[in-house]
């Protein structure tokens, strides 16, 4: 259990590390993908117009003066609109853009289940028919009535 | 399932694929378009360039507009801007007013724009470019004649205006013969 218990908390220290790590001292790689260009709206990465470029010097700038990574977002925020942003804050009304998608599939998990676990119960209850007289599953009473009709017409 | 819970449900899916399609619909029909001449110019209120202080178009009324989109990285806003500011001097007592509308720009770079460049016209900060959608704007620098109704007249100049350009839709702005 001990065991268990380590190794879970050495997985999260190991997710959280990097992510603390890159806040305190963010990369202009890392902020080019986070970041839009204004005026062409792709990622910093991907643009070459002369905003993106000030950008560029603007974030070089403050990484040299010590800004952490929430910091240098929220100065651009300010000159910019949240527009600027790649993915919507986690907080406000823009938090229905995490949220949705995610009640979203669990509530599709939720429906697939339910339907799975009808159909098995559906299943179980035909298997468990009563086996007819040669020791099978019964049939549908009137499909029985009519292949015995014809049965005996062949036999006749 | 009894049949009230179904049909709830089903009422509940249709009601959830109605306001999604509503929500597209209204997304397409705010889809930012390119106002026409003669309908009233879209109104905002936006902060002076460096100052808390306000400016409302509104306010503006019983006066011709040259409504100039720019923003300091823009090349041939630099040439334009003494263009803009030498007919600002000469017709700002004639009822006209230079009205620039820096966007997607840092403050600091428009500041020293504004600066190196000498402007005296008003010139009004939109931080998150809420006016360009509603006038159109896809590039810089771009410039809109209002009249002294608050009506969009003359030309939309989409680039760099000329010396004509800006004669010429002023005279129309002011409802004097071209």
């Amino acid at each position: 259990m001990t065991g268990r218990l380590l190794a879970v908390l050495v997985v999260a220290l190991a997710a959280v590390t990097p992510a603390a790590a890159s806040e305190q001292n963010p990369t202009l790689p890392e902020l080019e993908r986070e970041l839009i260009c204004p005026t062409c709206h792709e990622t910093l990465a991907a643009s070459t117009s002369p905003i993106a470029e000030r950008m560029r010097v603007f974030i070089r700038a403050r990484i040299a003066a010590g800004d952490t990574k929430s910091e240098i977002k929220a100065k651009l925020v300010d000159q910019f609109g949240e527009s600027v942003l790649a993915a919507p804050p986690k907080s406000g009304f823009n938090l229905l853009a995490w949220v949705l998608p995610l009640a979203g599939i669990a509530i599709a998990a939720g429906v697939v289940g339910l339907l799975a676990y009808r159909w098995s119960r559906g299943r179980k209850g035909e298997e468990a028919g009563e086996p007819s007289t040669n020791g099978r599953f019964s049939l549908d009473p009137e499909l029985e009535r009519r292949v015995d009709e014809e049965l005996a017409r062949y036999d006749a | 399932m009894p049949g009230r819970v179904r049909i709830a449900l089903q009422a509940a899916a249709v009601s959830v694929v109605a306001l999604l399609l509503a929500l597209l619909g209204w997304q397409v029909f705010q889809k930012d378009q390119t106002p026409d001449v003669g309908r009233a110019a879209p109104l905002f209120t936006l902060p002076h360039l460096g100052s808390e202080e306000e400016l409302d178009l509104a306010s503006l009324r019983g006066k011709a507009v040259v409504l100039n989109f720019w923003a300091s990285w823009c090349g041939p806003c630099k040439d334009e801007a003494p263009m803009l500011e030498s007919a600002w001097n000469r017709y700002k007592d004639k009822g006209v007013v230079v009205l620039g509308v820096d966007a997607q720009d840092f403050d600091v770079d428009a500041q020293r724009f504004v600066e190196r460049a000498g402007i005296t016209y008003p010139i009004v900060r939109d931080k998150h470019g809420s006016t360009l959608g509603h006038y159109g704007v896809t590039g810089f620098p771009e410039t809109w004649f209002i009249d002294r109704q608050g009506r969009l007249v003359g030309e939309h100049v989409a680039g760099p205006l000329t010396e004509d350009d800006l004669e010429r839709n002023i005279k129309i702005a002011l409802g004097e013969p071209a």
